[in-house]
């Protein structure tokens, strides 16, 4: 690890001034520390913003305020979360460990970096770890690997589980830039496709910082389900999730929401087969049919083409899970 | 009378001239390469802290890459505390910060002033072993002992965090541990029957 320098910050203006390219802010660590000690980020110096960004989770006019640094273990035990947005409670549990939720941060999560095994190993070309070298994972082991919204520079998923659910429930991102000026970026719009730039992995102004996330209120907290399949029962980043949440009035859906973890760049969502499902009869034919426009929509590389199955029975079982929530 | 000119003033002021010349350079080497170095190799960052560990205080000055996990180790001698992977796959470094359960190998020691840490060697209380040790031993929660540290300090957290309802919970909120042995039966078991105590104590 590059030697580096450390602060704690006690306001936000000076963390801002105090960042640039070679300055990465701390919160959890647990992303960060380990890229630092696999030498895939060296930064500079280190500024802690544990304490100048918000810890809590508040009720809105209109939904709630996750604070940057509020804890994943938190947001999975909140009584306001468990009530009215129980499927980010179920995806973030979904994820990591234990230990690893009590310290890891909901900013953290969404700016956390692939796991690409390529992306790690130092030793093979990878375009979003060295821009212009070529993505091994295009012609390599593609267990890990997109089945939509990728092209031949870049082949890397998201590993988040949260950013899942927080695109289904139609969440904002609440960021300060490095002028203190405040930007709100819709979540669907946060993380970006590989394009042809694979080393960026979202929309985040240069040397900004994220400040809270914002869920609006919605009637999904009846008919939900996360939905995660992976090389083990528990601790396993996804091949495919899928978190799916419905209302539903009198046997027919009013309104829904699908999306998936494991299959693209960016937390993707299934929006014609949501649209598809508004209006009609909450049942296994339609939840089926739904399950099959989701699965037209992928393009698995030769070596995932398991996916493309397992992504349709993820689907279909995760909206017959929302059933008996 | 051969070589009487062998060794002439010439020779003998040209060969020490060589060799004073030759005992000068290793100084200048070596300054030369500190210099380099200080170009290509940055200068290790020092920060002086004042850490609470097992509810003793020290202070210490480390480098600010050091981990907890290292620091703890190395530093303070506490070997209790396993290095298994060092990259958060593992759980056999997991100490308790503040009460609760996180991993030493991706805490920064620089990050922990205020906060207080609960290693494998701060649970017993003198000779009296903690319930989660006792029980350990009772139900062989252990084969070759390298995770049990970290099995210890995260079951204790199970049990704290009231996720001990089924075996499939305990099994779901122990699986930041690995253990190679494969004794998880006996973990359970051991989480099963500290959590049965505390209830009904």
């Amino acid at each position: 690890m590059k030697p580096f320098t450390f602060s704690k910050s006690d306001k936000i203006s000076k963390a801002l001034s105090g960042k640039n390219d070679t300055v990465h802010f701390l919160a959890g660590g647990t992303n960060m520390v380990d890229l630092m000690k696999k030498n895939l980020a060296s930064p500079d110096a280190l500024i802690d913003v544990t304490s100048v960004l918000s810890d809590k989770i508040e009720r809105q006019d209109n939904g709630i305020r996750i604070g940057a640094v509020v804890r994943n273990s938190t947001l999975g035990k909140h009584e306001l979360i468990l009530s009215k947005f129980p499927l980010i409670a179920k995806s973030v549990l979904a994820g990591a460990s234990p230990q690893i939720r009590n310290m890891a941060s909901t900013a953290g999560n969404l700016l956390q970096r692939t796991r690409c095994p390529y992306f790690y190993d130092t030793s093979t070309p990878c375009n979003k770890r060295k821009p212009g070298t070529g993505c091994s994972a295009w012609n390599g082991n593609q267990r890990m690997s997109a089945i939509v919204g990728y092209n031949e520079q870049c082949v890397a998923v998201h590993p988040s589980d949260l950013c899942v659910a927080l695109v289904a429930l139609d969440a904002t991102v609440n960021v300060m830039d490095k002028k203190l000026k405040p930007v709100r970026i819709p979540f669907d719009m946060f993380h970006r496709l590989p394009g042809n730039t694979p080393e960026l992995d979202n929309n985040l102004p240069a040397n900004a910082i994220i400040t809270s996330i914002d869920i609006p209120d919605n009637s999904f907290h009846r008919h939900y389900a996360y939905v995660k399949l992976r090389d083990r029962d528990s601790y396993a980043f996804a091949l495919v999730s899928v978190a799916a949440a419905l209302q539903i009035e009198d046997g027919r859906i009013k309104a829904a929401r699908l999306a998936s973890g494991g299959v693209a760049h960016k937390p993707w969502r299934w929006h014609q087969a949501e649209q598809f499902l508004v209006g009609k009869e909450a049942t296994t034919a339609n939840f089926s049919a739904a399950a099959d426009l989701v699965s037209k929509e992928v393009a698995p590389l030769a070596g995932n083409a398991f996916k493309k199955v397992m992504l349709r029975g993820a689907v279909e079982t995760a909206l017959q899970n929302c059933l008996t929530a | 009378m051969d070589g009487r000119n062998l060794y002439s003033r010439r020779f003998f002021l040209k060969t020490a001239g060589f060799f004073s010349a030759l005992a000068a350079i290793p100084s200048s080497v070596k300054s030369l390469y500190y210099d380099a170095r200080r170009l290509i190799i940055p200068a290790k960052q020092k920060s002086k802290l004042n850490l609470i560990i097992n509810k003793t205080s020290h202070k210490l000055e480390v480098d600010t890459r050091t981990t907890l996990l290292d620091l703890l180790r190395e530093d303070l001698h506490l070997t209790g505390t396993k290095k298994g992977c060092d990259h958060g796959q593992c759980g056999a470094c997991t100490v308790h910060i503040n009460g609760e359960r996180q991993l030493s190998c991706l805490t920064l020691a620089v990050t922990l002033p205020g906060k207080e840490v609960t290693t494998i060697e701060g649970l017993a209380n003198g000779e009296e072993l903690h319930p989660m040790q006792a029980a350990f031993i009772e139900c062989d929660g252990f084969q070759c002992g390298y995770c049990t540290p970290g099995q210890i300090m995260s079951a204790i957290g199970c049990v704290n965090e009231g996720h001990t309802g089924s075996v499939a919970e305990i099994k779901e909120f122990m699986s930041g541990n690995l253990c190679r042995c494969g004794a998880y039966n006996g973990i359970v078991e051991s989480i099963q029957k500290v959590a049965h105590e505390t209830v009904h104590i």
